[in-house]
């Protein structure tokens, strides 16, 4: 591991933290002008994330230190997830500490943590979001690993950083099998981000909700971690799908001028990528809760599809 | 004159108002028997309380009404002084329940058996002490009040593997109104939907003992803030009734043109909000800012976004001028192509219609057996409007000569609903203009003689259905009793029905598609 390496993961993560927010009220912003309301200002999650911070915590008489504890270990895996996803540069000291198989762990263990401390509590409510949770979180899951194994299967290696560099210097070749993956990992991401048509971020109706209906219970700075997390979460998959269906743009090895390119590409990405996000969120209602292993079914249809193009078609490349 | 063949005698109220007969029920199995007659007229109850009349020499006095086919009957029963009971009607009218408890905790006047668990009273007072009873000023330090002291409340249980409660509110994640309900679930499935209400109980009826008629009217129409013309349209009739008076012709058109802005506007909001709780955050912006237009127009043009206290007994309080009511026309037809629109875009998108379509769903019969009304009724397929002409029924003016179309859908779930919204809307918008441009010239206000003594009941078609309100003096020109009756009463226990095979995260939408009052019913 050279100093630079290590540098540019400590900006990687750096930039994670302070950028996650900022897509988040990006986002937002967005939702509220394809609704013709006025939007929130941008750093509005900030403000969020502030308040509570100086807010006391309120802890249920029932709280065992799982409950206390879960924000943290929420937290932890989703910085971790942010540092193995190459955002910036190809070139990370910690991805093989994880593969992408690791990956998907990292985000379950957040989702079993957080369900954890919803029960934990014993409100209906939390149970409910937990329950809940859990269902999506089963469906959701086998669809991300096929959506990997895909990518997996063109570079030979299950190393995110390996995937994205061979994905990033390929010639300028259409895989079919990435077109499917692609779709599969965008309905993916819906549900595991509790964006609209699974769940809605923006509800205040306690028995509709999934993820809310977890966090009901947090306050203060667990709050403030777990929402923070949430737009890490955010990040991450956003990061993610960049890296593997539009890697263009990403600094390898060790070039200083590469990592500074890389900032501006990665935010005009995600700009974009969060606009369009909106805009999906905007024109859909949400589905009846039966419905979403329905919408999860077919991200991994189209999952397994990618795979067998792959296998199919494209050969050995 | 006799009503349904039974004995009880019958005489038509005076006035323009709703068709009502009134008529004194000898004992309590005379009372019964009309119910039951009733019943088999595919009638329905429309409102029931009691009063106590024991200052002026005689005892309780219980009054119901039932709606049927022709108008509205209105019997009365006297009840002695000592050990006041009546029959339970709940087993006739399963809507009666929860009138009949309300009766009990501000009354004191019982059914002989049934449910007899608290409705209104949560431990605010004590079981012993009933606030309109004209004896409890004394015989309670009503300055001081009573310590609170919360009861538990028998919910019905329900057994089975994997049965279990999910209690919702009385607080909720929203700023809504406060209601309990308690559902028994097996995973997402609702097995059964409790609800308990009463949190909003505000001491209007008792309130209303004795003030005058001009107070009477100012506080009607602030029982349900998103009814007010309805409530005040309704206390105004039953006070003409009870004085003999009826509005000028101009008048009544005005107060048409209010009721009928008053439920487009509700609906409006009603349309929007569906679609929000269905995620769809665009339908909400799009519909509320059609109602904040609308609502500022009322601004404008009546002093006041609701329009509180332009009905009053007599006529209206203001007049429109000619600017006034072309403002009111150009307005119909922008906000009409604008609804149209959207109802393209509700129709035709898909995830809206898949929530909508068979979630909550009630039928005709059921309806019939629960006495709704309203709305939620008519997306039953049941032609139930009080301004609407129907075999045998010919409506109050000035809605005889505007000719209501109904609208109607077969489907009774929350796309029924829905149609019915949109549908009211289009007519409503249809009827403003009619009466925007055809509007006698005449006053808009007659005086109201004052009456010592006298009985009457108003009945309107709010947006949500049914509004009564009954009104009786006491004999120096004071309100001896005022009881407003919300659609409400009868929707709330429609309302567990038909979440019934619904599942949990369905619950907000079929109960947005009802959107009943909390404040109306809690009182």
């Amino acid at each position: 591991m050279n100093v630079f390496g290590f540098l540019g993961q400590m900006f990687a993560i750096a930039l994670a933290l302070l950028l996650a927010p900022l897509l988040t009220g990006w986002v937002n912003q967005c939702r509220a002008w394809l609704q013709n309301r006025s939007a929130p200002p941008l750093l509005q999650p900030y403000y969020m994330l502030h308040k509570l911070f100086l807010k006391d915590v309120v802890l249920a008489h029932g709280a065992s230190p799982l409950f206390r504890f879960a924000p943290f270990v929420v937290f932890g895996c989703m910085v971790l997830a942010c540092a193995i996803i190459p955002t910036l540069s190809t070139d990370l000291p910690l991805a093989p500490a994880a593969d992408t198989i690791a990956l998907v762990g990292v985000f379950g263990l957040a989702r079993i943590f957080i369900a954890l401390a919803a029960m934990d509590v014993g409100t209906s409510f939390g149970t409910l979001g937990g329950r809940r949770e859990m269902l999506i979180g089963f469906l959701a899951e086998p669809a991300l690993l096929m959506v990997i194994f895909t990518t997996a299967m063109i570079s030979q290696s299950t190393s995110v950083a390996t995937i994205v560099e061979t994905l990033a210097h390929r010639d300028f070749i259409i895989y079919p099998s990435l077109a499917f993956a692609g779709i599969a990992f965008t309905f993916v991401s819906f549900a595991e981000n509790a964006r609209v048509p699974v769940d809605n971020p923006a509800t205040h109706l306690e028995l509709t909700m999934i993820h809310e209906a977890m966090i009901l219970e947090y306050s203060g700075r667990h709050l403030a971690l777990i929402e923070w997390a949430a737009s890490l979460k955010l990040y991450a998959y956003s990061c993610l799908g960049l890296a593997l269906f539009f890697p263009w743009g990403i600094a390898e090895g060790d070039s200083f001028l590469g990592l500074l390119l890389a900032i501006p590409v990665l935010a005009i990405k995600l700009a974009i990528g969060g606009a369009l996000l909106a805009g999906i969120e905007t024109i859909n209602a949400k589905v009846r809760i039966f419905r979403a292993p329905e919408f999860l079914g077919t991200a991994f249809l189209f999952a397994v599809l990618g795979l067998l193009v792959r296998l199919l078609l494209e050969g050995r490349v | 004159m006799q009503l349904l063949d039974e004995p009880i005698d019958f005489a038509r109220q005076e006035g323009v108002g709703a068709p009502v007969w009134t008529g004194r029920a000898a004992d309590s199995q005379e009372l019964q028997a009309f119910a039951i007659a009733a019943h088999r007229a595919d009638g329905r109850i429309a409102a029931l309380w009691g009063s106590d009349s024991r200052q002026r020499g005689g005892g309780f006095r219980l009054d119901c009404v039932f709606g049927l086919n022709e108008g509205h009957a209105w019997v009365s029963l006297d009840l002695p002084a000592e050990n006041p009971a009546y029959p339970d009607l709940a087993g006739i009218f399963p809507a009666a329940n929860r009138m009949q408890r309300a009766t009990c905790d501000l009354v004191g006047i019982a059914t002989e058996g049934g449910d007899r668990r608290p409705w209104l009273r949560h431990g605010a007072w004590p079981a012993d002490w009933y606030p309109l009873r004209h004896d409890a000023a004394q015989l309670a330090n009503e300055g001081a009040g009573f310590p609170n002291a919360p009861s538990d409340y028998d919910f019905v249980q329900v057994g089975g593997d994997g049965a279990h409660e999910i209690p919702v509110g009385p607080i909720h994640a929203g700023i809504i109104e406060p209601g309990h309900f308690r559902f028994s679930v097996i995973g997402e499935r609702v097995l059964r939907l409790e609800q308990r209400l009463g949190y909003q109980h505000k001491g209007v009826e008792k309130l209303y003992i004795g003030m005058n008629v001009a107070d009477g009217a100012r506080l009607a129409g602030r029982i349900s803030g998103d009814s007010t013309c309805a409530y005040a349209w309704a206390y105004a009739a039953a006070v003409e009734a009870a004085c003999g008076v009826s509005p000028p012709p101009r008048a009544l058109l005005l107060r048409a043109l209010m009721l009928e802005r008053e439920r487009v506007a509700n609906h409006l909001g009603d349309l929007g909000a569906l679609g929000n709780d269905a995620a769809l955050a665009f339908g909400f912006s799009q519909f509320m800012r059609l109602k904040e237009d609308w609502l500022r127009l009322n601004g404008a043009l009546f002093c006041h976004r609701f329009m509180m206290d332009s009905i009053v007994p007599g006529g209206t309080a203001l007049d429109l001028d000619a600017p006034a009511l072309a403002a009111i026309v150009e307005q119909c037809d922008a906000i009409g192509r604008e609804v149209k629109e959207l109802q393209k875009i509700y129709d035709e998108h898909a995830g809206l219609q898949d929530r909508f379509l068979t979630t909550g769903a009630i039928d005709a019969d059921l309806a019939r057996e629960l006495s709704l009304t309203g709305v939620a009724a008519r997306a039953t397929g049941m032609i139930l409007d009080a301004r609407i002409h129907r075999q045998g029924y010919t409506p109050p003016p000035p809605y005889a000569m505007l000719g209501v179309r109904p609208a109607t859908d077969e489907r009774g779930d929350v796309a029924a609903r829905v149609a019915v919204r949109f549908a009211e809307v289009f007519e409503s918008l249809r009827l403003l203009r009619e009466i925007a441009v055809g509007l006698p010239d005449s006053g808009v206000r007659i005086d109201v003689p004052p009456v010592a003594d006298g009985y009457g009941l108003g009945v309107i078609e709010g947006w949500r259905g049914e509004v009564l309100v009954g009104v009786s003096f006491d004999g120096d020109g004071r309100l001896a009793r005022v009881h407003p009756h919300d659609p409400s009463w009868q929707a709330w226990p429609a309302l567990e029905h038909a979440v019934m095979r619904d599942i949990v995260p369905d619950f907000p939408l079929i109960n947005k598609s009802f959107n009943l009052s909390y404040s109306g019913v809690d009182l």
